[in-house]
């Protein structure tokens, strides 16, 4: 609705009757599909994967020459039977030792073609799977602040897409080796029967490159545009899928209909065309040839009569011929796909440089059962981006054993606050203390295994209800499993699915209801055993049932631990030892309930309005308060 | 719906791509699918036409090179005749130009059938799939659903250029080559030819063999991915956990398995194809071995020996494609199969014979003893002995615990589900009985899941009235308290919002949902459990601004928040599918049974139902 004011130029086709806004599918934004064809960096890296296999590339490539030299030698052996073995009054054993001869080379080119194919397809997928596993590896480690603004949608691209391309590229590598010393050794082998005959034979290759060169441009455009319109026409199909419920409501099946016949009319068309133009080539190749032929039968015919060569020679040349096109076809089709391969490298290059910000000191200490579960906010100020803090300053300490309550506005920094703690991020200025111990300075394996956390959001993985409590605690036993879960109230439920435990997970837990789902992060929490127990309270509405058994559960999971909740019910709240109270990034109020209460701030402010979360603040008062603030 | 704590549903395994497909049907689907490529009659027609020429002239090259070859070697001998050279190289490239405009001609035909066939296809499916109700899509996997129109419709597609034609062309190469051959010298012929079953029997069961390996493989990728898919939307939890390297061994072990797969299936091309190129040489050996002692001893020319031999190179390219022409086979009729399978599931809940359009009069729902089950093994009722009746302008709450039946019952106003026990009327008419399009129009629901379409925020908005004008967008925004965040955004109403673009909290989507709904002008109202992501304070203005919207049409609100209903004209509390209390918030607090329960929990601060709840 960006048209709405009236200077704005209008549309040349507004008729004044309402335009229809209805599409379906949405046109993607595809990104570079080719790059350079030849980028040294992208090389050099994609190489250091190579590396490890050095050796077997090179056995590779050895079986590579031997599988080209014996398909050279064929043609060759064959035109030396006809030339001697077959010559009227020649003996048969020259023409036994020739064949022979021939056994041994398809011998040794069934050998090396077996050990090159093999070779070379498993090097390539070994390097595709550890290229996607150091990406995977990495994307562990790197800084959260880069996961947050990256959609997940985009890193499976490059651990798939591009990946592929890469394995496409590796394959073929190594088989352009092949046709580039298949054709070097073809030119050599006729120059070598009758330089004459070749150069007049080898005429029409300029010919063939140039008609190539140029159809490569037209025909690559038509490849893209098919595929292109192929994806989105698939990605509309997709939308209807996943949207019919949403459709049938709102009775749009008929249109959609219409318009998604246009788009599959459109790939039709598209498709049509890039057929076209693949086809295209074959009359071309197929009258070079002929003329090719046509050449050798007029030219070669005259010189065997001449005497200049045998027979036997120009048969060689009729069939060399005919291996003649083939490396040229899939050399200029490997141009493309090294193109492709540039783009995909430099992608998945850019995945392997980001930055990794969090790393353990050298000298860093393991936090171990013995370290307390105390926390402290010392002079914390950190922002994600260094010039725009979003915490200022903020010190509060919470003692081992004791529950402390984070309440404020959203944007007041409580998320952050609990990331630091973990060492989600580094502080820019102050320190956050974990057990003493400056989260800098102790492993964060250790930290980990030392604070519990529960996210907003319950997010849980495929695969049972055993496996998604245990999650990495492999040191919790199925009895401790099932404990945590009759801890939190959640044991009824699980055995009251048929499967009990072992009852397999949807994605995401879709099979489950958004209370369930909770109750279970919870039991992964306290299936951790960890000491200290981080938790960020969910908004959104559950009733009221659900509502009390997490409740419960909550207590039951702080019970000997130290607590750290960003708390939006007023249950959870006035439950808590103290409140902390943040907005816009300071620490504003500070004390138990009737002390904030008495103090006539924000909080009693929040608390009286009786908002059922602090989060969902009505703008007007956000904008009073931020008054009051400054 | 997704039904929410029931025993997990796995989805309908038929779309699986590894389900088996019984031989009876994959049969049925290759003649079905024949049929429909003879729609297009001139296309298919010439397709197979060409192959005739195109084959003639493949099959010519060798013999003219033969000639060639004799007469050259007749020419050395003495009798020098150029002008016959050149007509006969003339004619090679003449035939060579020919053989490249035939094939041009039945492949791109061929490929153009299957493009056509394609995309008649797809609308087909299109149409169904939108068409197929709720119940349908409950039992079977969206993914398996977009694999039978991305995949499948592709195996189909190929089946005339890669199966029908190729079945044609390599028949008459074949049938046609060993004729000539046969004709000119048995033994040599039989020798020439005697790599092509071996060759044959290799490529087919080498296809057949790669094309199993190739589903389990894409099916341990497909494991792969969704690891990775979910460790990295799940980071947060791993990085919490410290569960790096725990999630690293989850994924090394997937990889290796897909990685294990893959090596299988190098090692069977690389086995098979080797094998097939080293019968093809050695029956060149044997060719040139018995033939050149022929030659030798006169019985036959080098020509005719250089015929074979050039035969034999021309014959093995189609000959290793054998395999792919049976896969061809193979591909379609799995594909197929599932593909008819989709298109033939019967819309079980379309027009009645003869319905006629809802005529919408006093604005009267009524439900007389309504009962539901959903279908499967055990049909167990979810809603049953449901009767009310509520009137244009009044409005309904209807409040329960999860699973009491409220979504359920709610589904079956639109008709997503058919009743299965008593009737649904409005203004008196069965809406069995009325046209579905006329009662979509007449009740509109606003759900919990909203889904969002990749488009613009205008765009959802007047998904369900697209040519409307924008003062009415900007007005039904208004109402849903959308309007100022809207305004917030970079492109305002043109930002993309969806799958693939900016990505709206609960709250938003639901308000989103609400105003699209507010774009149509139903008789009945249903708001299903859908401003539960909405605090009150929003929700209560949303409410006040819908108070002239609600004169015109029933309205029925699901929820748990008492607050969203306590103002309704009647109150149902459900439980286990039935009512069982109805009345206005007074009535029910006066009864004092569960509806003053519930009451009571939600306005006493929590930790004091704690203390009694521990205390008893």
């Amino acid at each position: 609705m960006t048209r709405t004011g009236t200077s704005e130029p209008r549309d040349p086709h507004d008729d004044g009757r309402p335009r229809m806004r209805a599409v379906v599918g949405s046109s993607r934004i595809e990104e570079d599909i080719f790059g350079r064809v030849f980028d040294g960096k992208v090389v050099s890296r994609i190489w250091a994967f190579v590396d490890p296999y050095k050796r077997r590339v090179w056995i590779a490539v050895a079986a590579v020459l031997v599988f080209t030299l014996s398909q050279l030698a064929i043609p060759l052996l064959i035109s030396y039977a006809i030339d001697f073995g077959m010559a009227p009054g020649a003996s048969g054993g020259v023409l036994a030792g020739i064949v022979a001869l021939f056994a041994l080379v398809i011998a040794v080119n069934y050998a090396a073609s077996l050990v090159q194919e093999r070779v070379t397809g498993q090097v390539a997928e070994n390097v595709l799977f550890d290229i996607r596993r150091k990406m995977f590896s990495h994307l562990q480690h790197v800084s959260l602040t880069f996961m947050d603004k990256t959609e997940v949608g985009r890193l499976m691209s490059r651990l798939q897409g591009d990946v592929n391309s890469m394995q496409e590229f590796l394959e073929t590598s190594v088989q352009s080796v092949g046709d580039i010393a298949l054709l070097i050794g073809i030119v050599a082998v006729m120059l070598w029967l009758d330089w004459q005959l070749a150069l007049l034979v080898l005429m029409v290759l300029p010919v063939l490159l140039g008609v190539r060169v140029l159809w490569l441009a037209r025909a690559r455009s038509a490849f893209m545009a098919a595929h292109e319109a192929n994806s989105i026409t698939n990605g509309a199909l997709a939308e209807a899928i996943h949207g019919v419920r949403a459709i049938q409501a709102m009775n749009r099946a008929g249109l959609n209909a219409e318009l998604y016949s246009d788009l599959a009319n459109r790939t039709y068309t598209a498709q049509l065309r890039a057929s076209r133009l693949a086809q295209i080539m074959i009359p071309i190749v197929d009258t070079l040839t002929g003329i090719a032929m046509a050449v050798v039968v007029i030219a070669g015919g005259l010189m065997v009569v001449s005497g200049r060569i045998e027979i036997g020679a120009m048969v060689a040349f009729l069939f060399y011929i005919q291996r003649f096109f083939d490396p040229i076809r899939s050399l200029t089709m490997q141009y493309s796909v090294m193109q492709r391969a540039m783009a995909s490298g430099h992608r998945l290059t850019e995945v392997l440089d980001v930055d990794i910000d969090v790393n353990d000191a050298p000298d860093a200490v393991a936090l171990g059962p013995d370290d307390d579960g105390a926390v402290e906010f010392r002079n914390v100020t950190f922002g994600y981006d260094p010039d725009h803090p979003v915490l200022k300053d903020v010190s509060f300490a919470v003692a081992s054993g004791e529950r402390v309550a984070l309440v404020g506005p959203t944007g007041s920094g409580k998320s952050s606050s609990i990331s630091l703690i973990h060492r989600f991020y580094d502080v820019q200025a102050g320190a956050v203390l974990v057990g003493g111990h400056d989260v800098r300075g102790v492993t964060q394996k250790s930290l980990g295994r030392h604070i519990a956390m529960v996210l907003q959001e319950p997010y849980l993985f495929t695969g049972t209800v055993m496996g998604n409590i245990r999650y990495s605690s492999h040191w919790a036993s199925d009895e401790d499993v099932i404990e945590a879960a009759r801890a939190v109230g959640a044991h009824d439920f699980i055995t009251s699915m048929p499967e009990g435990y072992d009852t397999k997970l949807d994605e995401r837990g879709s099979n489950l209801s958004l209370g369930q789902r909770q109750l279970l992060s919870f039991a992964r929490a306290l299936a951790a055993d960890a000491r200290i127990l981080v938790l960020d309270e969910a908004t959104a509405n559950i009733d009221s049932y659900t509502e009390m058994q997490i409740q419960k559960a909550l207590q039951r999971l702080l019970e000997g631990r130290t607590g750290l909740v960003i708390a939006h019910r007023l249950a959870t709240i006035r439950n808590a030892d103290r409140i902390v109270v943040l907005q816009q990034g300071v620490k504003i109020e500070e004390g138990d309930h009737d002390a904030l209460m008495a103090q006539k701030g924000l909080y009693s402010k929040l608390f009286t309005m009786n908002y059922a979360s602090f989060d969902d603040l009505p703008s007007d008062l956000m904008h009073e308060e931020r008054t009051l603030a400054t | 719906m997704k039904r929410q704590g029931d025993a997990v549903v796995a989805g309908d395994p038929v779309f699986r791509r590894t389900a088996a497909i019984d031989r009876q049907k994959g049969i049925g689907a290759i003649a079905r699918i024949t049929r429909r490529c003879f729609r297009y009659p001139w296309r298919a027609g010439l397709a197979l036409a060409a192959t005739v020429p195109a084959v003639m002239a493949q099959l010519s090259i060798p013999v003219i090179l033969g000639r060639a070859v004799d007469q050259t070697v007749a020419m050395d001998r003495g009798t020098p005749d150029i002008g016959a050279l050149v007509v006969i190289a003339l004619t090679l490239l003449g035939v060579s130009v020919l053989r490249g405009l035939f094939t041009l001609v039945q492949n791109y035909s061929a490929e153009s059938v299957g493009h056509a066939l394609a995309q008649d296809l797809r609308n087909e499916i299109y149409a169904k799939v939108q068409r197929l109700p709720f119940s349908f899509h409950d039992r079977t996997h969206s993914g398996d659903l977009i694999t039978v129109g991305m995949l499948d419709l592709e195996g189909v597609r190929m089946y005339f250029s890669t199966a029908l034609v190729r079945t044609v062309m390599l028949t008459l190469l074949i049938g046609i080559g060993a004729w000539m051959l046969l004709t000119t010298n048995v033994i040599l012929g039989l020798l020439a030819l005697s790599f092509v079953p071996f060759a044959a029997w290799r490529s087919s069961a080498m296809q057949l063999k790669l094309r199993r390996t190739w589903l389990i493989l894409q099916e341990k990728l497909g494991v792969l991915s969704q690891k990775m898919e979910e460790n990295l939307a799940g980071i947060r939890v791993v990085r919490a956990f410290s569960a790096q390297e725990y999630e690293m061994a989850k994924f090394d072990a997937s990889s290796r398995e897909a990685l294990e797969y893959s090596h299988q299936r190098i090692d069977v091309r690389v086995r098979n194809t080797s094998a097939m190129t080293l019968s093809f040489f050695a029956a060149m050996g044997l060719v040139l071995l018995f033939g050149g002692r022929q030659v030798a001893a006169g019985e036959i020319t080098v020509g005719t020996l250089a015929t074979f031999l050039t035969f034999m190179t021309i014959l093995q390219m189609p000959v290793r494609q054998l395999g792919l022409m049976v896969n061809g086979y193979a591909r379609a009729s799995t594909c197929g199969a599932r593909l008819f399978q989709l298109m033939d599931t019967p819309v079980e809940i379309d027009d009645s014979p003869g319905a006629r359009e809802l005529e919408i009069t006093e604005g009267i729902l009524r439900l007389d003893n309504v009962g539901f089950a959903y279908q499967g093994p055990v049909a167990r009722p979810v809603v049953s002995g449901i009767s009310f009746e509520a009137r244009r302008g009044e409005t309904i709450g209807i409040l329960g615990a999860p699973g009491a039946g409220k979504t359920s019952l709610m589904q079956l106003l639109p008709r997503f589900y058919d009743v299965t026990e008593g009737a649904i009327t409005i203004d008196g008419q069965d809406i069995r009985e009325v046209t579905l399009d006329s009662v979509r129009q007449s009740v509109a629901i606003v759900q919990q899941d909203s889904f969002l379409f990749t488009t613009t925020i205008e765009n959802n908005i007047a998904y369900a009235s697209p040519f409307t004008d924008d003062r009415r967008i900007r007005g039904v925004a208004d109402s849903a308290q959308l309007h100022d965040y809207v305004l917030g955004l970079p492109h305002q109403y043109s930002t993309v919002v969806g799958e693939r673009g900016v990505s709206l909290s609960g709250g938003q989507r639901q308000r989103l949902s609400i105003a699209r709904t507010l774009m149509t002008q139903p008789a009945v109202l249903i708001f299903d459990d859908s401003t539960a992501a909405i605090d009150a304070g929003t929700e209560s203005r949303i409410r006040a601004a819908l108070r002239d919207y609600a004169k015109d049409r029933v309205t029925l609100i699901v929820a748990h928040r008492l607050a969203s209903i306590r103002n309704a004209d009647r109150i149902l509390f459900m439980e286990g599918g039935q009512i069982v209390e109805r009345g206005t918030h007074e009535e029910l607090m006066a009864l004092g049974g569960r509806y003053k329960a519930l009451h009571d929990l939600q306005m006493t601060p929590e930790d004091d139902v704690l203390r009694t709840e521990a205390a008893r």
